[in-house]
C-alpha cells in the first residue's frame, strides 16, 4: 500500500470530490499558489471559477461560503485557526444557528478545512489549537484527523455532510506519512470514514490512552516506552470531536480502568475535560484511579524555542501521566 | 419595467398587509401574548414592497432584525410568520426562530438575521451560487444605516464587485441605528457614496415611494442578471416606531424630536402609493379601500391561526438541529 503524506491526503480528497461533485468548489486565501501546500494545481485542473483566491475578508468569504451552500453549492474553505476568530460571526451566528433556527430549511454543506499551526516558533497569533471552542457552539461537526488515512476518509465525508464542518488539519501531523490505499486497491473505489466512530490505534489492558490530533502521536510514543517496561496501553484516536464516540472509550476504560487524555488544547474547557467528565459521569466505576489530563497549560502561546515545547504535551508527560494512573 | 395595474395593487396589497401586521404584533405585544424582542417595520414598507416586487420567486433575499416586512413583501404566507412570532409550531421556523428568524427557503426568503450586518455575506454568497452553478437567480439584502458601517458590509462590497456577483444591497437608511443617528455614525453624506469606492454604482431613492424603489431595484436586477454586477441602493426611509417593542428605555429617550417624528410622518408610504394609483388612474378610491378592508380581514384571520396553533411539544426539542444527526 502506498504511504501518503497528510498534505497530499486531504489533496486527493478534495480533487476526488470536485470530480465527482460539480457543485463542491474551493475557497480561500491564496489557493492557486498553494501556499498551504493543499491546493497545488487545482486551477489547472478545474478552472478559476471553482477554485477561488479571495480577499482577505474571513468574515466576508465564510458567509459567502454559507450563503453559497444555501443555494446548492458544496463550498470547502480553507482557512488556519487563528482566522477563525476573525471570521467568528458568520461562523458561529449563522453557520451554526441557521438550520435549527429556520426550523430545519437550511442545509449548509460547507466544509471548513482549518490548518492547525503550532510548535513552530509562530507565536501566540499563530498557535491556535481552537477546537475545543466550537464544541461549545451545538450546530457544527469537528473533524480532528491524526492521521493522512483519516485525514482523506473524513474529509470526503465532510464534504458530503450537509452540516457545518470544521477539519483541523494538524500542524505537527501534516508532514507525517501513513499508508492510504489507492482508490483501485479499495472495494468500494474509495475512502470514507465515518463520523463519530473512533479508532483504536493499538490495543492494550493496562491503560487507555486517548488522544486528540497531533496527541494521538504523543501516545503512540509513550505507549512504546511503557510496552519496554511491560505495561501494555491502549490508544484511543476519536477521529471526530462532534459526533464524538463515548461508547468506544468507555468501553476501553472499563476494560482497563486507567484514563489518560492527550489533547494539544489548552487544558481548560478543552476536548480532554469533556471526555473526563463523560467518564465520570458514566464510567465511574469502572475507574481504578483519577482521571489524568495531558494538555496545553493556561496560558498563550510564549515565541522562544526555550519557552514553547514547554506548554504542549509531549511523549514524556503522557508518560508521567500514566505512571500517576498505575500508582 | 413599467408597472400594471394589478402589479401597483398587489404592492399596494402587501404594503398594507405589512403594516396592519405589524399593527397586530404590537397589539399582541401589550397584551404579554408576545414574550420576545420585535421590530416593527412600520414607515419603512415601501422599501421592502418595492423592492421586491422587482423580484422572482426563484430571487433570494436576506433580512436583518426588522425582520417582518422583508418576507412578506417576498410573498411570505402571514399565517406561519404570525404563528412563529408566537412561538407556535405552524410558525415558518416551527418556533425555532421567532421574530428575527422568519424565513420560508421555498420563495426565496433565506432567512432574517439578528445580528446587525450578518445577512449581507449570506447574500452575497447566494449570488456567488447563482454565478457558479449559472443559473439565473439574483440576490437582494436588506440591511440599515447601522449595518452599513460593519466589516461583514465592507468585505461583501468588496467581493461582489470583484467578482460581479448579481447581488442587490438594499440599504434602508432609517435615520437611526438604534438610538445613533446615521449622520453621527457615517461618514459621508450618504452610504450610497460608498459605492464608487467598490466600483459598483451607488443608487439614492426616495424609500417612501414604492414605485421609486421598484424602479431603481429594476435597473439593479437587470445589471445582476446582465452579469454586470452589483448595485448599493441607498432607499431614505423612517422608523416610525421605536427601535424594539418592549424596549421602554429608549422610548422614553430624546434621540429624535416629536417635531421630527410628525414631519417624517408626513410622508406616509401607504397614502403616497394610494394616491399615485388613483391620480394616474390605476385604481379607484373604492378599489383601495376593498384592498385594505381584505387585508384587515386577512390579518385578522393570522392573528387567529396563530393563536389557535399548537405550541411545539418538548419532543420536538433537538429536532431542526442536524442533517444528519450526532
Amino acid at each position: 500500500m502506498p504511504t501518503k503524506t497528510y498534505i497530499q491526503a486531504i489533496a486527493e480528497a478534495t480533487i476526488e470530490e470536485m470530480e465527482r461533485d460539480q457543485t463542491v468548489f474551493t475557497m480561500g486565501e491564496d489557493l492557486r499558489q498553494s501556499v498551504y501546500g493543499a491546493t497545488a494545481g487545482l486551477v489547472d485542473r478545474f478552472g478559476e471559477d471553482r477554485v477561488l483566491d479571495t480577499p482577505l475578508s474571513e468574515n466576508g468569504f465564510f458567509g459567502a461560503a454559507l450563503g453559497a451552500s444555501l443555494c446548492g453549492m458544496r463550498p470547502i474553505v480553507e482557512t488556519v485557526t487563528s482566522f477563525l476568530w476573525v471570521g467568528m460571526d458568520q461562523l458561529v451566528s449563522q453557520g451554526s444557528k441557521m438550520r435549527y433556527m429556520f426550523g430545519g430549511q437550511a442545509e449548509l454543506p460547507v466544509t471548513f478545512r482549518v490548518r492547525m499551526f503550532y510548535a513552530r516558533g509562530a507565536a501566540a497569533h499563530h498557535s491556535d489549537r481552537n477546537y475545543p471552542v466550537f464544541m461549545n457552539t451545538p450546530g457544527i461537526k469537528i473533524i480532528c484527523p491524526s492521521n493522512a488515512y483519516d485525514a482523506k476518509g473524513l474529509m470526503k465525508t465532510a464534504v458530503r455532510d450537509n452540516d457545518v464542518c470544521l477539519l483541523f488539519e494538524d500542524g505537527i501531523a501534516i508532514s507525517s506519512r501513513t499508508e492510504v490505499p489507492d482508490n483501485d486497491e479499495l472495494p468500494d473505489g474509495e475512502l470514507l470514514v465515518p463520523f463519530g466512530v473512533a479508532r483504536t490505534v493499538q490495543t492494550g489492558s493496562d491503560v487507555t490512552i486517548v488522544g486528540i490530533a497531533g496527541g494521538v502521536q504523543h501516545a503512540i510514543d509513550a505507549a512504546k516506552v511503557l510496552a519496554a517496561e511491560g505495561i501494555s496501553v491502549e490508544v484511543i484516536d476519536p477521529r471526530t470531536l462532534v459526533p464524538l464516540d463515548k461508547e468506544s472509550i468507555l468501553k476501553s476504560v472499563a476494560k482497563t480502568g486507567r484514563l489518560v487524555i492527550v489533547d494539544p488544547a489548552h487544558k481548560m474547557c478543552s476536548a480532554a475535560s469533556e471526555i473526563a467528565a463523560i467518564v465520570a459521569q458514566e464510567g465511574f466505576w469502572d475507574l481504578q484511579a483519577p482521571v489524568q489530563v495531558v494538555a496545553s497549560e493556561q496560558i498563550n502561546v510564549p515565541y522562544s524555542p526555550a519557552l514553547e515545547p514547554l506548554i504542549y504535551p509531549t511523549p514524556e508527560k503522557v508518560i508521567a501521566a500514566v505512571r500517576v494512573v498505575l500508582d | 419595467m413599467a408597472l400594471d395595474k394589478q402589479q401597483l395593487e398587489e404592492m399596494y396589497r402587501r404594503m398594507c398587509r405589512i403594516r396592519y401586521f405589524e399593527e397586530a404584533v404590537i397589539e399582541i405585544h401589550s397584551s404579554g401574548e408576545l414574550i420576545g424582542p420585535a421590530h416593527p417595520y412600520i414607515g419603512e414598507e415601501a422599501v421592502a414592497v418595492g423592492a421586491c416586487a422587482a423580484l422572482r420567486d426563484s430571487d433570494r433575499i436576506a433580512g436583518n432584525h426588522r425582520s417582518h416586512g422583508h418576507p412578506i413583501a417576498k410573498g411570505g404566507d402571514v399565517n406561519r410568520a404570525m404563528a412563529e412570532i408566537l412561538g407556535k409550531s405552524g410558525g415558518y421556523c416551527k418556533g425555532k426562530g421567532g421574530s428575527m428568524h422568519l424565513a420560508d427557503f421555498s420563495i426565496g426568503i433565506l432567512g432574517e438575521s439578528g445580528i446587525v450586518a450578518s445577512s449581507v455575506p449570506i447574500a452575497t454568497g447566494a449570488a456567488l451560487a447563482a454565478k457558479l452553478s449559472k443559473q439565473d437567480f439574483v440576490s437582494l439584502v436588506f440591511f440599515g444605516d447601522g449595518a452599513s458601517n460593519q466589516g461583514a458590509c465592507h468585505e461583501s462590497m468588496n467581493m461582489a464587485a470583484l467578482w460581479d456577483l448579481p447581488v442587490i444591497f438594499m440599504c434602508e437608511n432609517n435615520g437611526y441605528a438604534i438610538t445613533t443617528s446615521y449622520k453621527n455614525s457615517v461618514s459621508v453624506d450618504h452610504v450610497s457614496d460608498r459605492a464608487s469606492a467598490y466600483g459598483m454604482p451607488g443608487v439614492l431613492v426616495d424609500g417612501q415611494d414604492a414605485i421609486a424603489v421598484h424602479e431603481a431595484t429594476s435597473e439593479a436586477v437587470r445589471r445582476a442578471r446582465a452579469g454586470e454586477g452589483p448595485t448599493l441602493i441607498e432607499a431614505m426611509t423612517y422608523r416610525y416606531e421605536d427601535h424594539s417593542l418592549g424596549l421602554d428605555r429608549i422610548r422614553k429617550s430624546e434621540y429624535r424630536s416629536q417635531e421630527e417624528v410628525d414631519e417624517a410622518m408626513k410622508r406616509d408610504p401607504l397614502p403616497i402609493h394610494r394616491e399615485a394609483m388613483i391620480t394616474h388612474g390605476f385604481a379607484t378610491e373604492a378599489e383601495c379601500d376593498a384592498i385594505e378592508a381584505e387585508v384587515h380581514t386577512e390579518i385578522d384571520g393570522a392573528v387567529e391561526f396563530a393563536r389557535n396553533s399548537p405550541f411545539p411539544e418538548p419532543g420536538d426539542l433537538f429536532d431542526d438541529m442536524w442533517a444528519t444527526p450526532v
